[in-house]
């Protein structure tokens, strides 16, 4: 069987490659046999491709230690969830994961695209087909997840595996690498189609209307993946944080941001013809990213607390990257003319300002990030040395920029198409600012003065209540014209544009985690060493330490403490925060305990037992405001969802749009 | 023109911040990446400096001193002591022969005191397979502050 999984890649390879070939040579030649041969073999590369991960899942799941890479990271104790899991819990495998998905994506769009663009199906096939080449390649002959446990050109066996690691199996972690590999690959559609669009001259914008929805999932995708990062770093890791501006954290940050100003600049193009050559250049750059998030996860490229291996296979990213960033750099500049700008910006204070002004900041603060990141790798190749800069000099950089962001998200939909009259200035921000005023007043006068926090509290409430009275606006009008009440009309609202409400909920979900960050301006901590009885307090608790208990299970060892919590005299609850020692692994993890409100988490980690097992290192630590930071994640979730509800009104503008009447609303729906 | 012009000041301005913002931070959280080997040979002008010590544990080699905990990071076949002086309790994969960063500054007397500290498992989140189901495990304990 294993030599069936060696085979299938082999083969997936070798077809991957004809498939490139036969539609470069068939579109260059005209020949649309072996254009259909190309759909033929993307078909077949996924059959085989399938075929492989269905092997690997398979001997994950009976346990067939003979393979090294199930040896490595399953055993017989894990449950069925994480050995499965384990599949994209190691690099050979969840290299093989990224091929799956690839070529999953790539059949789904040669199946959905079958019966159009026609001219520029065969470069899609060939870029699409080329990105899938090159990670067979690295499967077969970098990262064999096939390889088997030898002795002398013996297959052996061992008892029992390492397992996975018991830091990774945690449900969050089981589906976070799944969501940001399907962002991370996704991301290859729009620009395969943008790179077929560029190869053919097209002059229109074909590719965004094509694409856009693969761009939304993707993102989607992107997002929840990093949500779950981060929610597993805050209830695992134990430091009672979610984001350190670790390099692996950041790769994933790296592409969102890129993709996220690409969500925006488009709607430029869709509506005004500008930023063509932008567009392209955005889209390459999230795609490029991506590979580049990959080789860090995956290769080692800067180190990293997320430790996974490290080896050669960076290399082959590096060439790969190179040559890749270098075709799209020559096909950018020789088909500039294809991109020229049909209408030019107009004032300072207008919609399309505005979105200028997003997708710069958004590009620098992804330039800030990538530029940290790489920092050891740059100052190494530069001065001798390497050098890495610490969380404290990204925070210094980021949160000033992402108070700006914050700000554009809630005046930037509202500035009118080419210039915005004062009048319609002071119509949609007087209430929200003096709102917005009024409330950084009152929090100063009860004693809040950490600068960036007011700023940030003034425009949460400025962005959010923009965003609903442009939600009460519209369905106070809609309410009164059809007779509904008030939660109907913004439901029909909504349904009417779908992609400017859906906006506006995206919007609304980054106020809120833009609240739940702020919060970790009044962060407390303490570590104390506790035996039985003792008491600390933190905040406006009281943790009385009532027991500290050992055992153990078949699979690991632990430690626990349970801690009485009272606040105000009155006891509220115990949390008993552990710490588990995994016998297999040889891996210790933290169990912790939260204590999770709307206005703080009191979250407390077990850091260990004394040598005489009388006293415990209890870290306690509050955390205010957490929990909107996931809310505002399933908001986003959800506002995205709605994005990508077809709008109920959008065909009717459509039509007129075709006569050149009406400039709003006038997306065409393809 | 002119309207170009108030885009140009904008971008400036905008751009001009962030370079500010990263430069004028820049040095109090740079760290320099140094193997323990490297900071031997670096002679007295490791002293004082920020640095990333990264070697690994030099096996029985932590101990816990009052409330203090001590190790020494091996690189090469050279040595160094470490400090620990931070407040956290120090993390679940710090053990014999664990990779580790050390992030702090040499002191004179050839002790480098580190605030943070940051330790890969020994085989990474790859574990190697072939270890021998009945190798005693390690004490739980290893490596927590304690009195």
């Amino acid at each position: 069987m294993e030599n069936l999984g060696s085979l299938a890649i082999l083969l997936a390879f070798c077809v991957s490659i004809y498939a490139v070939t036969a539609s470069v040579v068939g579109r260059i030649k005209r020949k649309p046999f072996l254009i259909v041969s190309a759909g033929r073999a993307i078909y077949s590369v996924w059959l085989l491709v399938a075929l492989a991960s269905g092997i690997l899942v398979y001997s994950l799941l009976v346990s067939d230690f003979r393979f090294s890479y199930v040896a490595e990271h399953s055993n017989r104790s894990m449950p069925i969830l994480y050995k499965f899991a384990a599949w994209w819990g190691g690099q050979e495998g969840s290299l093989l994961f990224w091929t799956f998905l690839l070529s999953t994506y790539t059949a789904v769009v040669v199946f959905t695209n079958r019966r159009r663009h026609r001219d520029i199906m065969p470069w899609v096939f060939g870029v699409l087909g080329t990105i899938q080449a090159f990670f067979l390649l690295l499967n077969n002959f970098i990262a064999n997840p096939f390889r088997m446990l030898a002795v002398d050109k013996l297959i052996t066996s061992v008892q029992d595996g390492q397992g996975l690691s018991p830091l990774l199996q945690y449900p969050a972690m089981a589906i976070h690498p799944p969501m940001l590999y399907l962002g991370y690959v996704g991301f290859s559609v729009p620009f395969a189609f943008a790179m077929g669009s560029l190869i053919t001259r097209q002059p229109g914008d074909a590719w965004i209307h094509t694409t856009r929805r693969w761009t939304l999932v993707t993102w989607l995708f992107q997002s929840t993946g990093i949500m779950l990062g981060m929610a597993w770093a805050y209830h695992v890791l134990g430091w009672g944080g979610y984001w350190m501006w670790d390099a692996v954290e950041n790769a994933s940050l790296l592409p969102w941001i890129a993709g996220t100003a690409f969500l925006h600049s488009v709607m430029m193009q869709e509506k005004k013809g500008m930023m063509k050559v932008w567009n392209m250049v955005l889209i390459s750059t999230t795609f490029f990213l991506c590979i580049l998030g990959t080789a860090m996860t995956r290769g080692g490229l800067v180190q990293s607390v997320h430790a996974f291996a490290r080896s050669d296979i960076g290399k082959y990213f590096v060439t790969f990257m190179a040559l890749g960033i270098a075709a799209t750099i020559y096909l950018i500049l020789d088909r500039l003319e294809y991109l020229k700008s049909e209408s030019e910006l107009e004032t300072v204070v207008s919609r399309e300002s505005s979105f200028l002004f997003n997708n710069l900041i958004l590009l620098a603060s992804c330039f800030a990030v990538l530029w940290g990141t790489l920092f050891p790798v740059i100052s190494e190749a530069v001065s001798g040395e390497k050098i890495s800069l610490d969380a404290d000099w990204f925070n210094r950089l980021m949160v000033p920029i992402g108070l700006f962001l914050l700000l554009l998200t809630g005046v930037g939909p509202l500035f009118a198409w080419r210039r915005t009259s004062v009048e319609s200035l002071r119509r949609n921000f007087q209430i929200p600012g003096i709102a917005a005023v009024v409330l950084v007043g009152g929090l100063f006068a009860m004693g809040i003065h950490h600068v960036y926090a007011l700023i940030s509290f003034g425009f949460c409430m400025f962005v959010a209540l923009t965003v609903i009275m442009e939600f009460f606006k519209g369905a106070l009008s809609i309410a009164a014209k059809n007779s509904m009440n008030l939660l109907r009309a913004m439901v029909e609202l909504t349904h009417r544009n779908t992609r400017r409400y859906g906006g506006y909920l995206v919007h609304m979900a980054i106020v809120l985690m833009f609240i739940g960050f702020t919060g970790q301006a009044f962060n407390q901590a303490d570590t104390r060493e506790v035996k039985i009885g003792d008491r600390m307090t933190i905040g406006s608790y009281q943790l009385k330490v009532a027991d500290l208990q050992m055992g153990e299970t078949p699979v690991y060892q632990w430690h626990r403490a349970t801690v009485e919590v009272s606040k105000g005299g009155s006891v509220v609850g115990t949390l008993e925060p552990e710490k588990r020692f995994y016998m297999a692994s040889k891996q210790a993890t933290s169990e912790v305990a939260v204590r999770i409100r709307p206005n703080e988490d009191l979250y407390l980690n077990f850091g260990g037992m004394s040598d005489d097992n009388q006293r415990a290192i209890l870290q306690a630590y509050i955390r205010p405001l957490v929990s909107w930071v996931w809310v505002g994640g399933l908001v986003l979730i959800f506002g995205t969802l709605v994005c990508l509800v077809p709008s109920k009104v959008k065909m009717q503008y459509a039509r007129t749009e075709v006569v050149g009447i009406t400039k709003t609303h006038a997306t065409i729906q393809k | 023109m002119k309207k170009y012009g108030k885009f140009a000041a904008l971008i400036t301005v905008v751009v001009a911040t962030m370079v500010w913002l990263g430069v004028s931070g820049g040095k109090q959280s740079q760290s320099y990446y140094k193997t323990v080997n490297e900071v031997h040979s670096m002679g007295p002008k490791a002293y004082g400096q920020r640095l990333r010590l990264e070697g690994n544990v030099a096996a029985g080699s932590i101990q816990h001193v009052g409330n203090q905990t001590e190790f020494v990071l091996e690189y090469e076949n050279t040595q160094m002591k470490v400090l620990y002086t931070g407040t956290d309790p120090l993390p679940d994969t710090l053990k014999d022969g664990a990779q580790a960063l050390a992030d702090g500054r040499l002191g004179q007397d050839h002790v480098f005191r580190a605030g943070a500290v940051q330790a890969k498992c020994a085989s990474k989140y790859e574990s190697k397979p072939g270890l021998s189901p009945g190798q005693a495990a390690p004490n739980i304990n290893a490596g927590k502050s304690s009195i």
